[in-house]
């Protein structure tokens, strides 16, 4: 481990040893925050249970759907805007922009088109995260040296399989930005969206736990969720920095 | 077989012409008009001043890009923009795939090819083999060195088993020594697939080492100013350079092309 890496995981260590000392001195009372230990031997009961493994397999479900949108739409719009200069040069500001939108104000309105099921959650959670995509799939194919690109020609290559065996492929790692960021806007576009109105899920389960005061079912959840996301993020990161090491990169 | 009647290539008056590059620019002449005619199974070399319109040249033979003016015919049928089957290109940057191991970058223009199996493994295997390759084949472009990046490049067109090879400037990133063993095994290559080269370089001597003839260019819009016949024997190697002939055909090559240069370098007098 590096001397940044130790002192990264000290610095975390020592947060969680100070929230649970703050808490079982009693300067964080129980109706505020549980103590660590606390959270993690709940979170393991909870689990054990069963009780809420329809609430995590719709959210992580939903999540997962959203996620396939966005990088299935984010890739393919990529590939098509970049061919286009005129469609770049009209889309790239409203890409800037973007992430100014509180896409959740629009929720209403997707509950008159969607209806209450899960289709209005999961288009949330894959519109937060398709532009992201968009974005760095652009920038991964601006980096395509001209000569692959001739290369493909020479080969005789179709425009789709030039996208597939060439252009992509040579993209790959920033399109895995793009992943990283996908997944973290599908879990927050999901959980956000069962939070203001859902009948199940996990954010619907914190939230109504959150009512409750029942905080040794909400903090296990919020620690799940930050496991399950920070998970998938680390499990890309190797993956993108092993493309990177065989390109002499990293 | 110099006298079959339909040369490989054929490129009549051809030019290239490109748009103003900004909205207050002229358009830009780079290439002709311009008559060439690759023989089957001759090393043609080509040299000119640097921006002559060389690359531009070998563009317009591959069909990647298309003359402004004039024809350029592949075995007696007109390209126009569609690259024809059975051409290979070497490119002078690197052109190496870093996300596939040197084996799978070799294979990659065989998949279109409709071969057995067997066959494409053993046309890999062989490229591995001439190409210096065979204890890298699991390596990853990035693990090699630029000359050898260049041999899988070069390795990739030849599994195609190509009529007309195509190099532009390929190891213009090279240093002496390497360059003249790269240049026997392109010799050897040639020798072997009976294949047709046309060659841009840069190096007079490379030139003259390596090819049946020598097309020699004028600053831009590139013009064939001269064509050397070496008068080589087919069986020939990095060795020549020790013969008479060798330091003439050189001279010769110089001489055209030294105004030429100077014109390119902006002096305007040179000519005269």
């Amino acid at each position: 481990m590096t001397r940044a890496a130790t002192w990264r995981t000290l610095l975390l260590l020592g947060a969680v040893a100070a929230l649970e000392a703050l808490c079982l001195a009693g300067v964080i009372d129980r109706i505020t925050m549980q103590p660590p230990h606390k959270i993690l031997i709940d979170l393991w009961r909870l689990l054990a249970s069963g009780s809420l493994n329809r609430a995590i397999a719709k959210t992580l479900g939903n999540a997962a759907a959203a996620f396939a949108v966005a990088m299935a739409l984010g890739v393919a719009s990529g590939l098509v805007i970049h061919r286009f200069r005129r469609l770049r040069d009209t889309l790239d500001p409203l890409f800037a922009t973007y992430y100014a939108i509180p896409v959740f104000a629009f929720y209403p309105l997707l509950i008159v088109l969607f209806g209450l099921g899960d289709a209005p959650q999961i288009f949330i959670g894959a519109m937060l995260g398709v532009v992201a995509v968009i974005v760095n799939t652009l920038n991964g194919l601006d980096r395509v040296p001209r000569v692959l690109l001739k290369t493909a020609r020479v080969n005789r290559l179709s425009p789709l399989q030039t996208a597939l065996q060439v252009t992509l492929p040579c993209a790959a790692p920033f399109i895995l930005t793009g992943a990283k960021l996908a997944v973290a806007y599908s879990l927050i576009g999901i959980i956000g969206a069962e939070f203001i109105m859902s009948n199940g899920g996990m954010g619907y389960e914190i939230s109504f736990a959150y009512t409750n005061f029942d905080n040794a079912t909400m903090y296990p959840l919020i620690v799940l969720i930050l496991l399950v996301s920070i998970t998938i993020n680390i499990v890309i990161a190797r993956w993108e920095k092993r493309i990177l090491a065989r390109r002499g990169l990293a | 077989m110099r006298d079959v009647p339909t040369p490989l290539v054929l490129l009549r008056g051809g030019e290239k012409v490109f748009p103003p590059p900004g909205p207050s620019g002229r358009p830009v002449h780079a290439l002709g008009p311009l008559d060439l005619e690759l023989r089957r199974g001759e090393f043609f070399a080509v040299v000119g001043p640097s921006g002559c319109g060389k690359s531009t040249l070998l563009e317009l033979i591959a069909g990647l890009s298309t003359a402004s003016r004039g024809e350029v015919a592949f075995e007696g049928r007109p390209i126009r923009g569609e690259i024809p089957d059975g051409v290979g290109v070497v490119f002078q940057e690197d052109a190496s795939f870093p996300w596939l191991t040197v084996r799978d970058n070799i294979a990659f223009g065989l998949k279109r090819l409709p071969l057995p199996a067997d066959e494409k493994t053993r046309r890999i295997e062989r490229a591995l083999a001439m190409m210096g390759l065979a204890s890298f084949a699991a390596s990853y472009p990035a693990q090699l060195s630029g000359g050898m990046r260049q041999r899988v490049c070069i390795a990739r067109t030849l599994v195609t088993e190509p009529k007309l090879i195509l190099l532009d400037e390929p190891f213009g990133a090279l240093d002496q020594q390497t360059r003249l063993l790269m240049g026997d095994e392109v010799l050897n290559l040639w020798r072997k697939t009976g294949a047709t080269v046309f060659l841009i370089t840069h190096a007079l001597d490379e030139a003259a080492m390596l090819a049946d003839r020598i097309g020699v260019m004028s600053a831009r819009p590139g013009r064939l100013i001269d064509v050397v016949e070496t008068g080589w024997p087919r069986d020939r190697d990095s060795r020549i350079v020790e013969e008479e002939a060798f330091g003439a055909i050189t001279a010769r090559l110089w001489r055209s092309l030294r105004a030429e240069s100077m014109k390119s370098l902006g002096h305007a007098g040179a000519a005269a």
